[in-house]
């Protein structure tokens, strides 16, 4: 089975042979291509009961568990990366999340879809409902998806961690990929999703960063 | 059930022979604490060990038996070893009839031909624990210096020494490497023990419904129940065999306190509610008006026609002392440092005996200990127990859990 073209372009981030945890890892697809092809040490939170079963059976190492609770556990620095793909927006406290992502792994990956994608904005615009789309296809009343954003808020929101954006990635509706200019106005009207490679700010400067737990790493 | 003797026979012991300090004898009948009242029920065996075996309080313990049962057969290379431990009140009847109730095995859903633990293709274990009235050897055993029952001149044992004994069973056995140890509650604790203890042994393990160390909250109803066993006149300071007597009424009261901590509340209200056991209302008296009430009395009653009083006593000190991280200077991760093993923690979400957090935090320390570690947590509001009943999602768990293990070993 081929891997998902957006979940192909973050593996294309990932470094051989490093420590990565994927953070909402579904059904382990990701990991599980990551441990075969480059030969990383991966491990993985989910949240569903039915996706750590699937990761289970495929021998991976996975926790259920909650990324808006269970990160504070993972000491800092643990992980060469840290992985965050089309889940930053069903978070509870997405500020929180990143904040952890970016203690616990040297580098993260965040895929997310683009609610500032015109088809969005023209729904709302014309229809005056909360908009649906391919990829977001639920009611607003009844979506798991709760602290939605544009490309623009989500760049905004990770600069103000300190974090330095390495490299940004356009998604469009099939997954395919291209570079783009992470604050540029072009894909955040006209791309579907972003892949983002952040890199934390050193420790001692970044005051919003929570302390480690208690955990003897 | 298909039961195929173990092809280890030990009248050619693989790894002891020359060692002339593991004199060994095998046991074709175990003695339980009981006779057999089901005839056709497989006994199992046990082996004796003349060796003395040093115990964590200081003293040492000798001759042990060991009595088990195993299922399905072992391969050629050895690499199908399930080994699993058993609860405070379980055996090791865990898939077939047992001898003096003739009830199922305890573990009938979870570990038969093609179930999730396959006896089709694993090699399964299961061993009366150290201190246990099912063959091993306990303090209803007869003592060799003074020709009587141990009673409480039995030394007390651990977790650790528990799962020693075992680890004198495998040998015995000719097993060098346990492809999964597997087990909840007291089980789950022996399960983790063993990995810290024979990490090079353990390819992986799956601790359910367990924890590091017994809680305080555990301990208390621990004690409750010690208490009540001692204060039955019966008891007569741990020596009721030489007076014919049995303590049945503590421990039966030991028995439905216990119960009460292996349901939930939801679980209690769903099955019993208020109602009333064959009678259209209340008494006013203290007959057993509820169903609850009748259920626990039940409980108490059955439970003594199968147990040690005494046992109760030492194995529950067993857990209220096992505490993982106290040998490691209280850092749990360093417990599990030498370990290769894969690990597979099942939690269950209304246990408040042994609730997810505590699951949870052996999880964390064996991440933190870089060991390979999933967690599960099933949803269930039958409690503690859980781990004991139909659950379609642990079973998928533990089926899928096994079949990635044995690929990973070739079993």
């Amino acid at each position: 089975m081929s891997l998902r073209p957006d979940l192909a372009a973050i593996a294309e981030m990932i470094p051989r042979g490093s420590r990565v945890l994927d953070v909402g890892c579904g059904d382990g697809a990701l990991l599980e291509h990551l441990i075969r092809t480059k030969a990383v040490d991966g491990r993985g939170i989910e949240l569903s009961q039915q996706n750590v079963n699937a990761c289970v059976a495929r021998g991976l190492s996975v926790m259920q568990g909650d990324a808006d609770t269970d990160l504070n556990d993972y000491p800092s620095a643990a992980f060469d990366v840290t992985i965050l793909s089309q889940t930053i927006q069903a978070t509870f406290a997405p500020k929180d999340v990143l904040n952890h992502l970016l203690r616990i792994g040297r580098r993260t990956v965040i895929s997310l879809p683009n609610f500032g994608h015109w088809s969005v904005r023209l729904s709302l615009l014309v229809q005056g409902r909360m908009p649906r789309t391919k990829s977001l296809e639920f009611d607003w009343y009844d979506t798991p998806n709760i602290h939605l954003c544009t490309i623009s808020d989500f760049v905004s929101m990770a600069r103000s961690t300190g974090a330095a954006i390495e490299r940004a990635l356009a998604l469009d509706e099939n997954g395919a990929t291209r570079e783009m200019q992470a604050e540029a106005w072009g894909p955040n009207l006209l791309a579907n999703g972003a892949i983002f490679l952040l890199k934390r700010k050193t420790a001692d400067g970044d005051r919003t960063t929570r302390p480690p737990s208690g955990l003897n790493a | 059930m298909r039961l195929t003797p173990p092809p280890a026979r030990l009248s050619k012991p693989a790894l002891l022979l020359g060692d002339p300090k593991t004199r060994m004898t095998e046991i074709a009948n175990p003695r339980f604490l009981r006779p057999v009242t089901a005839s056709d029920a497989d006994v199992g065996r046990a082996i004796t060990f003349d060796a003395p075996l040093l115990l964590d309080c200081g003293r040492s313990l000798s001759p042990i038996t060991v009595a088990y049962m195993t299922y399905g057969t072992l391969n050629a290379s050895r690499s199908n070893v399930v080994l699993i431990c058993h609860a405070l009140t379980m055996d090791q009847f865990v898939s077939s009839a047992h001898p003096i109730t003739g009830k199922p095995g305890w573990w009938e859903d979870m570990v038969g031909p093609g179930k999730p633990i396959d006896t089709d293709r694993f090699f399964v274990v299961c061993a009366n624990v150290l201190g246990g009235c099912m063959g091993t050897t306990g303090p209803a055993e007869l003592n060799p210096a003074t020709g009587r029952p141990y009673g409480l001149d039995f030394p007390i044992v651990t977790i650790r020494d528990m799962v020693r004994a075992q680890a004198m069973l495998l040998d015995a056995l000719g097993i060098e490497k346990v492809m999964c140890v597997v087990g909840g509650s007291m089980g789950g604790m022996q399960v983790l023990q063993w990995a810290a203890t024979f990490p090079e042994r353990v390819v992986s393990a799956i601790p359910m419904a367990c924890a590091a160390r017994h809680s305080a909250q555990n301990i208390a109803f621990h004690e409750v129940g010690r208490q009540a066993i001692m204060a039955d006149p019966d008891w007569k300071g741990g020596t009721y065999q030489l007076h014919g007597t049995q303590p049945s009424k503590g421990l039966a009261v030991a028995r439905m306190a216990a119960h009460i901590t292996y349901l939930s509340e939801i679980a209690l209200q769903r099955k019993f509610g208020r109602n009333l056991q064959e009678r259209e209302q209340i008494s006013f008296g203290f007959e057993p008006d509820f169903q609850v009430e009748s259920y626990l009395r039940y409980q108490g009653m059955t439970f003594v026609d199968r147990f040690d009083a005494n046992s109760y006593l030492y194995i529950t000190r067993a857990m209220d002392y096992f505490d993982l991280a106290a040998e490691h200077d209280g850092r749990l991760a360093e417990a599990f440092q030498g370990s290769k093993a894969r690990f597979c923690i099942i939690s269950f979400t209304s246990d408040w005996l042994f609730p997810t957090s505590e699951n949870k935090l052996v999880a964390h320390a064996l991440n933190a200990s870089t060991a390979t570690v999933s967690f599960v947590e099933i949803k269930t509001d039958r409690g503690h127990d859980a781990f004991l009943l139909d659950e379609p999602e642990m079973y998928a768990t533990v089926r899928g859990f096994m079949n990635s293990v044995a690929a990973s070993v070739g079993a």
